[in-house]
């Protein structure tokens, strides 16, 4: 599994920057930051040739003169100083290369999507490892945050860690699960909507504001919810859909799907980020077996909004079959099914199961539970508890209604990546939000990649070998050898091959790009 | 009452070995999740410090181009 970051971006102080240029800084000054990689000469060219953003999980493709333009993302931006002229932006000096596009050596990608920076964590096996590597992009992003601040001549750029602002746009933070190919795809659709339905009581990040545009007057659970307007769809960035069916799988098509989940909302709470990666990996295992519960709202998209407005957990919601039922209802439905899953196939036994299981089952529970007895007992846990609890504490100290811009700014503040400016990193230096993972793993993370996916192999590539790793993809690394006129590629199509066991022999023989190459290509790595 | 919750830990020690979790879940920190209202006062007051100084000019001015 992995994560997928869009940061919001803003150059605060009045001049208006264009966007994509500013994303660009962002990239920019982490690639000056990291000194290893600059020096090598800048930026790994990302490798376009498995890209299908159009393919369609039902069976289809778009056509491309039908898509619309943002859906085409595997066409290279390229940004040139006439384009931002031409929408009114600032150029900055002409004369160093823009640079839109890295991979990281912890095995991430940090590029400009759209026009927003985005980290896409290096894929991972569990749910901590997931919390670990995304909290990692925080870090990254901190740096080119610092690294600008410290450049003469440019603006001051700061990065928020949500999905709206408030005033009709969202931008998104997805999660991306490996499945076999084998799953109907219909089985997804059924198994996980009520699951997508529900489980921003458990992963919302909280905020203020109702409606797209944020001029309803009130508190929701959910960044995004009220930026989804269909149940199943190919898009990401116009009629938003519940499921999404892009189908690039970015390993071998015929084994594997990559469930491109566009629904959550970007986590800085480690609890919330850790069931939302955690449950929905359980409910993905439970629907490949046929062990999912059974049951369909009757209105999938309308109430994935009443949820998310009704904090206050009171109201139940219509199911096709005429019943009603809470959002705390349907997730012990699916807690439930879990636990009798994981028992059946072993995965919690205290000897023999993986161990991951049993803990995040019993977490699961805790938080179920303490959301039926009282949900504000959950604001050291979940993210939209917590800023709703001080939210509300600010509220009961200097009576403000709900548009209150005092507390539009909490709920943007709440995400500054700076621990002196964001408040969630207040609340945490205060000991007011659990940790799930140390501080310094997370430190770790950011220069070492997972030990048990390619992605460490990516990751060693680009320390070991980054002057001459020419392109890079999620399935392959692109060398180019210094005695020959020709690139090699390596292809990385199995993503739990390219392993810490796998390959750090290799790395550690320590004997030059060509000898490697030879070695890997002959071995059975 | 003292000896009836020794008995009562003694008596669950068997259960807590066998489901120990290896997730590690630091309890909050309950010392500052019980203070009185003053430590909720402190922490707003140290949040009025840095949040930013004009409200409503901040929030108004933070506009984004659509993403995914």
């Amino acid at each position: 599994m992995g994560a997928e970051t869009e940061y919001g971006i803003h150059a605060p102080g009045g001049s208006s920057f264009n966007a994509t240029w500013l994303s660009t800084q962002v990239v920019h000054a982490y690639s000056q930051e990291t000194k290893q990689r600059a020096a090598a000469g800048g930026e790994t060219r990302w490798d376009y040739t498995d890209e299908d953003p159009l393919a369609d999980a039902r069976g289809w493709s778009m056509p491309r003169n039908v898509a619309h333009p943002s859906q085409l993302t595997d066409n290279e931006s390229e940004l040139t100083a006439a384009q931002i002229a031409l929408e009114g932006g600032e150029t900055g000096d002409p004369s160093i290369p823009l640079m839109m596009n890295m991979v990281l050596g912890n095995g991430a990608r940090l590029y400009v999507d759209h026009a927003h920076p985005e980290y896409s964590s290096p894929e991972v096996t569990n749910p901590l490892d997931a919390v670990r590597w995304d909290a990692a992009g925080d870090l990254v992003a901190l740096a080119a945050v610092r690294r600008i601040a410290a450049t003469p001549g440019l603006p001051e750029i700061n990065l928020y860690k949500n999905n709206t602002d408030n005033k009709s746009v969202s931008y998104g933070s997805h999660e991306n699960y490996l499945m076999p190919r084998h799953v109907p795809f219909k089985n997804i659709v059924s198994g996980l909507t009520p699951f997508f339905v529900t489980r921003a009581i458990m992963c919302g990040a909280g905020r203020v504001g109702l409606g797209q545009d944020g001029s309803g007057m009130g508190f929701q659970i959910s960044q995004r919810a009220d930026f989804f307007e269909a149940e199943v769809g190919l898009e990401t960035t116009i009629r938003r859909p519940i499921i999404n069916t892009r189908d690039e799988p970015h390993a071998v098509a015929e084994k594997y799907r990559r469930l491109h989940v566009i629904i959550g909302d970007a986590n800085l709470s480690q609890v919330s980020n850790y069931l939302k990666f955690g449950t929905t990996a359980l409910v993905l295992d439970m629907i490949e077996h046929g062990n999912a519960p059974e049951l369909e709202f009757a209105d999938p998209v309308s109430t994935l909004r009443e949820i998310s407005h009704d904090w206050q957990l009171q109201q139940t919601h219509l199911l096709r079959n005429g019943t009603r039922v809470s959002a705390l209802d349907v997730q012990w439905l699916y807690l439930n099914a879990a636990t009798a899953h994981a028992a059946a196939n072993g995965s919690t036994d205290p000897t023999t199961g993986d161990s991951h299981t049993a803990a995040l089952l019993a977490k699961w529970e805790e938080v179920l539970t303490a959301l039926g007895n009282d949900p504000m007992s959950l604001a050291s846990q979940l993210e939209w508890v917590a800023k709703l609890n001080l939210l509300q504490q600010y509220r009961a100290r200097d009576k403000m209604a709900w548009n209150d811009p005092r507390l539009g700014l909490i709920d943007l503040q709440w995400s500054d990546v700076r621990p002196e400016k964001g408040l969630y990193y207040k609340l945490l230096q205060h000991g007011r939000m659990q940790r799930l993972v140390t501080d310094e793993s997370i430190a770790a993370a950011v220069l070492a990649p997972p030990t048990d996916t390619r992605a460490y192999f990516r990751g060693r590539c680009i320390q070991e070998f980054g002057a001459h790793v020419v392109g890079a993809s999620w399935d392959s690394v692109i060398f180019e050898l210094p005695q020959l006129r020709r690139l090699q590629r390596v292809s990385t199509k199995e993503p739990l091959r390219g392993t810490h066991a796998l390959t750090a022999g290799l790395f550690d023989a320590n004997t030059g790009l060509a000898d490697f190459l030879a070695q890997l290509l002959s071995g059975p790595h | 009452m003292a000896s009836q919750e020794q008995k009562n830990v003694s008596s669950r020690t068997e259960e807590e070995h066998v489901d120990e979790a290896p997730l590690p879940t630091p309890a909050p920190d309950s010392g500052a999740a019980q203070a009185a209202t003053s430590g909720v006062d402190d922490l707003l007051d140290e949040i009025d410090g840095v949040l930013e100084s004009n409200a409503e000019e901040f929030v108004r001015g933070f506009v984004q181009k659509g993403g995914q």
